[in-house]
């Protein structure tokens, strides 16, 4: 019957990867991405599992051997109150990595919702959501992050609204331009014509094939967020003692940096990892996600 | 035509590899041919076929990495041109040899005035002075048809048709000797393809220029060429004058694809469809890359390595099968 | 044959900065069932934008669109989403009308889905008999457009056109991306389909060798009006437009000892917008005398004939 027609040559490789499978292969073959992976879900793991790792508490306070150096029973040293700042930075991951992932969560998915809605409706809808969006931009997000942290005071959650501001305008511009970059593309007048609803099409078609660039923002915002919530606890804004975070510990040991290195050094090191880490995958992220055209 | 020594352009045994992420792309796989000053020779073909990394490899514009020449020679005028050195080379593009891309949209700089990009061409190859140059570009768009008083305008200021005359005037500003076109009017109307073919013509034989003519469509190639070559998975299958070719094609893929083009005179009922899809360049058959789409195929077909047979004089075929013509 | 669509005076015009663009002006025609009407024209001549006011992914600015009889020129909501499982369509560019995130199978499903009147069984089984029907291997069924050439992408997005049973389908252009030895496969499945499932086909391309292959009958386009219509061979055998003619000479023919006249146009296309009246092709005619300056109409020169021409009859001494 049909068949003449169809004679088909099907290549050896039948080639079946889900798109996610692909991309993880890309991954894969990166090796600053793998790095930069492994350093985050180290991280992420002993954020996880800090009470099993800590061997203090990370507010005990041990006056009698406050500001020694490195030593078999503390291994990164004590800080001006006699805490254990191995114990302080383990803690202090949970803090900084929760912080990092929720604001960029809340400020992503904000702007996202944001540029969605001005690339795909256009007209005055656009012109008012950029407009709102140039206005947030114009402030320099950490400027902003000190003037919410500032107005709402101090705290882990008013910290995390602060931080997450500032990647609304990021993400929704990348949503925008992602959702105009597919908006010739003929699937969506296909959607259209199989009487898909406006609703259907862009959360089945428009949000999917749009998203990839917000991914890998995203992630790179990560690392940033961790320095702006170092950044507000270094002046004292943001999460308050005794809460370990990273920016707060190197706020606290800033006056004893000659006599007591190590209570900037270590958790120092820990801001550098985490940001590098994020920062590398991130950047493998972005060339995996990119489709290879090899002809 | 013939192998000979003596040609004008003489490419022989060009091997041609893309290398991407794990695999070897064979994009062209030991491809010879010959042409003659002044003529015309067709490179046809589908696309992934070879034939543009067959004309990037002439000018010697292959992106490498990934590309990357393996082996054979590329004689023009009698100089080996991948044994010259970048400098040399450089000296030999847009003056020599000169190439027509397939997308006039993409080929001239959108922020600078047409009448500076071709007088770029003229001083790169010529002393000349700026006034000079000047009147020489728009002598050359006058000969393409544009009016001279057009060389400050930006390129997008004109259609496209009109784009692809001013890319063609860049290619001939300084009178090469060989003009590669790669599907010069692939993406323009139909009526305004005829105007710009019926002007190539005109210009290759005023200025007596050598010509490689890549399409897809063998219409076009028969307007224009005199000899044709026919490429399929990174091979030239069959090699003849154009006569030869559309009158006794030989090779089972070009037969092939003249049953598979919907003619305007011809009434057939339904076309002739070429069987299954071309092969996957990093992974080619082994013996004759056409075999598994080939109706004759036999075993010899499938294992050996099939090389070019002289049919008749000046006519190849890269086939062991002798295929009566159709009745 | 009874009439299965019948378009009158459509006009589909959009606002631009500089003007008020006539993208279809005025087109009338009408398709009976189970034929293939082949639209010509070169770029800008409008027939992919008549295409998508008739199946209604455009909105018409004026005339009427009639099916099965019925005038479906503004349809209710309802009655659109009734209409839309008639009226199909198939693109142009295998490459950007299939959703890269989406599984051959999942393509072919959607409309199936959003139609919410199949289980999930039932859905399955149906990809799978349309995917038979278009000839595409089961085994494809989780492949991605990316892992796929472009002949089975349009198949797939063939399979998509013909989910839902639909009596029309407006052929964008369907194998103009496509290799020649491809299009062939895709040219005799879409004929195959029609002989099967009695479709009516609204074929539109710029390709004067396909639309002869697969037309019935021919309207010829240009700047968004039909210049000439007629069955496909009469058109090829006498075309009577100097448009039609130029356009047909211009055509390169592979049969190498045909002596041929060919028509070289002079200039480029005018501009669609803000058109003066008149015959849009009269600048570019070799034959443009004062009259052609007037509105022209499409008039019937002989049996089924039609030239929207002042000068045809003594042009071509009918």
């Amino acid at each position: 019957m049909l068949n003449a027609t169809t004679a088909e040559v099907i290549p050896s490789r039948v080639k079946r990867q889900s798109e996610l499978a692909a991309v993880a292969r890309r991954l894969s073959k990166n090796p600053s991405a793998i790095i930069g992976f492994v350093v985050a879900v180290f991280l992420v793991l002993i954020a996880i599992f800090a009470p099993l790792i800590a061997p203090y508490p990370y507010d005990k306070q041990d006056l009698m051997n406050s500001r020694k150096p490195p030593s078999p029973q503390h291994i990164f040293g004590t800080d001006e109150l006699g805490r254990d700042v191995f114990s302080r930075v383990i803690w202090g991951s949970r803090f900084s990595l929760t912080v990092g992932v929720l604001a960029v969560l809340l400020g992503s998915g904000v702007g996202v919702i944001f540029g969605a809605l001005a690339g795909y409706f256009g007209g005055l809808i656009d012109d008012l959501v950029m407009r709102l969006m140039d206005i947030l931009q114009s402030i320099p997000d950490i400027l902003l992050a000190i003037t919410i942290s500032v107005a709402l005071g101090p705290g882990f959650f008013n910290t995390l609204l602060a931080l997450s501001v500032g990647g609304i305008p990021m993400a929704c511009r990348l949503m925008r331009a992602g959702i105009l970059g597919i908006r010739k593309q003929e699937y969506l007048e296909a959607a259209t014509a199989i009487n898909a609803s406006t609703l259907r099409i862009i959360i089945r078609h428009v949000l999917p094939n749009a998203f990839a660039p917000v991914l890998v923002s995203a992630t790179m915002m990560i690392g940033h967020i961790i320095l702006g919530a170092a950044m507000l606890s270094f002046i004292g804004l943001g999460v308050q003692p005794p809460t370990p975070e990273w920016g707060s510990m190197i706020a606290g040991g800033r006056s004893l940096i000659r006599s007591c290195p190590w209570m900037v050094t270590f958790p120092g090191i820990f801001i550098m990892l985490a940001v590098l880490a994020l920062n590398m995958f991130g950047d493998g992220l972005r060339d995996a996600l990119d489709p290879k055209l090899k002809k | 035509m013939a192998l000979t020594n003596s040609a004008f352009l003489s490419v022989r045994d060009l091997v041609v590899e893309y290398t991407a992420e794990d695999q070897v792309i064979h994009a062209v796989n030991g491809v010879s041919f010959d042409l003659e000053r002044g003529k015309t020779l067709g490179l046809v073909g589908e696309t992934g076929a070879g034939k543009t990394s067959i004309a990037k490899a002439i000018m010697r514009i292959l992106p490498d990495p990934p590309a990357r020449i393996r082996s054979g020679e590329i004689y023009l005028d009698g100089e080996d041109l991948l044994k010259l050195s970048e400098k040399e080379m450089r000296k030999i593009r847009g003056r020599k040899v000169s190439m027509i891309f397939q997308d006039p949209m993409t080929a001239l700089n959108p922020i600078m005035k047409v009448g500076a990009q071709i007088s770029e061409v003229i001083r790169l190859h010529n002393k000349v002075t700026g006034r000079e140059a000047r009147e020489r570009t728009v002598l050359m768009l006058e000969r393409v048809g544009i009016p001279g008083d057009r060389a400050d305008d930006y390129p997008h200021q004109f259609s496209g048709g009109m784009k692809q005359r001013v890319v063609i005037a860049m290619a001939l500003a300084c009178n090469p000797e060989l003009l590669i076109a790669d599907e010069p009017t692939t993406a323009l109307d139909v009526t305004i393809q005829a105007q710009v073919l019926e002007m190539i013509n005109k210009l290759k034989s005023d200025f007596n220029t050598s010509m490689i003519m890549i399409s897809h469509n063998l219409g076009v190639v028969a307007e224009v060429c005199d000899d044709l070559a026919v490429v399929y998975a990174g091979e030239i299958v069959e090699l003849g004058s154009k006569e030869a070719v559309f009158d006794r094609p030989a090779h089972p893929y070009t037969r092939g694809l003249f049953g598979a083009v919907p003619k305007l005179y011809d009434d057939r009922e339904r076309l002739s469809p070429i069987l299954g899809l071309p092969p996957d360049p990093s992974n080619l058959p082994q013996g004759c890359h056409f075999s598994p789409r080939c109706p004759y195929a036999t075993d010899p077909c499938r294992n050996d390595k099939i090389p070019l047979r002289e049919i008749e004089p000046g006519h190849f075929s890269r086939c062991i099968q002798v295929i009566r013509p159709e009745g | 044959m009874p009439t299965l669509l019948e378009v009158r005076n459509l006009k589909k015009y959009f606002e631009t900065p500089r003007g008020m663009l006539h993208a279809v002006d005025d087109v009338s025609f009408s398709i009976e069932k189970g034929k293939t009407l082949g639209i010509v024209g070169e770029s800008g001549c409008g027939k992919s934008t008549l295409g998508r006011v008739i199946i209604h992914l455009l909105d018409s600015t004026g005339g009427s669109i009639y099916f099965e009889g019925e005038d479906i020129t503004n349809p209710s909501p309802r009655k659109l989403r009734k209409l839309r499982e008639d009226m199909q369509i198939i693109f142009q560019d295998p490459y950007s009308s299939l959703n890269p995130r989406m599984t051959v199978e999942q393509t072919i499903m959607e409309p199936l889905v959003i139609s919410g009147r199949f289980s999930k069984k039932e859905r399955q089984r149906e990809a799978e008999r349309l995917m038979a029907m278009v000839g595409i291997d089961q085994r494809l069924r989780l492949s991605y457009p990316h892992e796929l050439d472009g002949g089975r992408r349009q198949r797939v997005g063939i399979a998509r056109a013909l989910a839902l049973n639909p009596k029309f389908i407006f052929c964008d252009e369907p194998v103009s991306a496509l290799d020649v030895s491809i299009s062939a496969q895709v040219l005799n499945l879409l004929q195959d389909l029609q002989d099967q499932f009695g479709l009516t086909y609204m074929f539109v391309t710029h390709d004067l060798s396909v639309v002869r292959h697969i037309s019935d009958d021919i309207c010829v386009m240009y700047l968004g009006q039909i210049v000439e219509k007629s069955p496909t061979k009469e058109l090829f055998a006498l075309p009577l437009h100097p448009y039609t003619q130029a356009l047909i000479s211009a055509v390169p023919t592979i049969d190498i000892h045909r002596k041929k006249e060919r028509i070289i146009l002079q200039g480029e296309v005018t501009s669609p917008i803000n058109p003066k009246p008149g015959c849009r092709f009269a600048r570019r005619c070799i034959h443009e005398c004062k009259k052609c300056h007037e509105p022209q109409h499409l008039e019937e020169v002989l049996p089924n004939h039609y030239v929207a021409c002042c000068r045809v009859r003594e042009l071509n001494s009918l």
